[in-house]
């Protein structure tokens, strides 16, 4: 049974799309048959972070409005052969999403696809709203900081009033909270959130804690997942999140102060 | 019958209160040959109508200035068309002479809701009036909610309390016209009694609010924050004009 998972988050620049990127490799890496879609509709970039920006011919507008077939717009991942990605159109804007247009191909994909990711732009609109109508399962990207607890708050109601599983008296969506750039020093100095007070004011289950990396940076740049360099924290940060998505239970690393060796403070610099 | 059956002191009869609907004939012109004339036009139309119903016979429409009205001969027209003239309603001083000479009971002009007859009319008018509907409810079971109250999100107890088990995030927005509970962090708005209901009272487990009222008297986190109960379980009611916060 194909399963829709929206990445949301009300707030940008969070890591939504770091994370759909992140995710959606780890499953594609675990066997599960994934396609990663992106509908942030003109201001595209799951492309550039998947590194298949180069391939992109036919993207989803055009696939709603027939123009082309999914097959001919969905773009294999080089490196991994279970996972797609679904561009956005760049030159046109969320008008050009429709309820009808979305489900069918949302419709289409469930056909082939154990796992089917959505990209959600940033904000409450339209292309935020038909990201995550069709869910199944949402991971409410969040930074430790006000803003963006309570934009995430306040997404975690529509996702509770304003999606199809609800319209229709459903099971509701199944919410997961990722924490995302989270700082264990700074929670200790008490400048950042922590994660105990970010849990208590969204009262949902915390799927992971990615911590602050300069991996990530690294990672867009280069248009590879920050899942596959293994050497980094939020790479491994992340793989336990799909370890936990996929029900196994693991503890949370990265939340504790590392503390540096002789060495590391005379060479190894800043963290 | 002798003197002592007159001081029997059964009761001989009793005067009670009735509605009635009743047919008003409204006498536009003092034209008694149109009359004639327009009320066969009718029989034909309806004739069950007309069969020895009571009327009241409206003078007080009538056209100021026409000349002097013949009453005897009106209440002849209308009998001879089976209409039974029960009284008159009448304003002028003639009119109500004439009535009482002809020993008709004058009613005042009336602001009762009168409907006109149609020519469809076949039945006697409505015997009585249909009892009144009996009020609306005006109070509702307490509205509960069990799960997260996200902001954004606005819950509307109309004619009751409300009962929130789950935490009320910032942002949030709960109404209601009677009193709000909140059983768990409250970190909203609570609006009570918001007709004017100076009586409601809010009661929250944890006081964390963005805005606390009852009856449009209210107080914004900035005061509540001074408040030496703030974030504990209290008891917010309205003494006077001012918001009292009690610890519970």
């Amino acid at each position: 049974m194909a399963k829709i998972l929206v990445i949301t988050s009300g707030k940008g620049g969070v890591g939504k799309t770091t994370t759909s990127a992140a995710i959606g490799t780890g499953l594609a890496l675990r066997g599960h048959k994934t396609v990663v879609v992106d509908f942030d509709v003109g201001l595209r970039n799951l492309d550039l972070i998947m590194g298949c920006e180069r391939r992109v011919v036919y993207d989803f507008v055009n696939v709603i409005q027939g123009d082309a077939s999914l097959s001919q717009a969905l773009i294999k991942d080089k490196r991994l052969e279970n996972l797609y990605v679904l561009a956005a159109s760049q030159t046109r804007d969320k008008d050009a999403l429709s309820t009808e247009g979305v489900g069918r191909v949302m419709d289409e994909l469930r056909e082939s696809f154990e796992y089917i990711i959505c990209d959600s732009p940033a904000g409450i609109e339209k292309g935020a709203h038909l990201a995550m109508y069709f869910a199944d399962e949402a991971i409410v990207v969040t930074n430790p900081e006000v803003s963006s607890v309570r934009d995430s708050d306040r997404m975690l109601g529509l996702l509770a009033s304003k999606s199809r599983r609800s319209e229709n008296g459903e099971e509701p969506i199944k919410e997961h909270l990722l924490l995302t750039r989270y700082s264990p020093d700074r929670v200790t100095k008490g400048e950042m959130l922590g994660v105990e007070d970010v849990e208590e004011i969204l009262a949902i289950r915390l799927l992971g804690v990615i911590p602050e990396s300069q991996s990530v940076l690294k990672a867009s740049n280069q248009g590879i997942p920050v899942i596959l360099d293994e050497q980094s924290d939020a790479g491994q940060a992340y793989s336990d999140a799909v370890e936990r998505l996929l029900g196994k239970e693991t503890p949370h690393r990265f939340l504790d102060v590392q503390k540096k060796g002789f060495l590391q403070r005379l060479f190894g610099g800043r963290e | 019958m002798s003197h002592a059956d007159l001081l029997d002191p059964a009761p001989v009869f009793q005067l009670k209160g009735s509605m009635l609907a009743i047919t008003v004939l409204e006498l536009a012109h003092n034209d008694l040959a149109r009359l004639d004339h327009q009320l066969s036009e009718k029989v034909a139309q309806a004739p069950n109508f007309f069969q020895n119903t009571p009327l009241v016979l409206a003078l007080d429409k009538l056209q100021p200035g026409a000349q002097r009205l013949d009453l005897h001969a009106l209440l002849a027209v209308c009998r001879s068309h089976g209409l039974r003239t029960l009284a008159i309603r009448a304003n002028l001083a003639e009119h109500i002479a004439a009535a009482q000479a002809l020993d008709l009971p004058v009613l005042p002009p009336s602001s009762a809701r009168e409907r006109p007859i149609g020519p469809g009319a076949t039945a006697a008018p409505v015997p009585a009036k249909k009892p009144e509907k009996p009020a609306e409810p005006l109070v509702r079971p307490t509205r509960v909610v069990t799960t997260p109250v996200r902001g954004g999100q606005q819950i509307y107890a109309p004619g009751g309390d409300l009962l929130v088990l789950a935490p009320v995030s910032a942002g949030a927005e709960l109404l209601a016209d009677g009193n709000i509970h909140v059983y768990a962090p409250m970190r909203g708005r609570a609006l009570a009694g918001i007709k004017g209901n100076g009586q409601a009272r809010i009661f929250c487990r944890v006081l964390a609010a963005e805005l606390l009222s009852i009856a449009g008297r209210y107080k914004v986190a900035e005061d509540l924050r001074r408040d030496p109960n703030w974030g504990e379980a209290v008891h917010i009611h309205l003494a006077g004009d001012v918001l009292n916060i009690t610890r519970l």
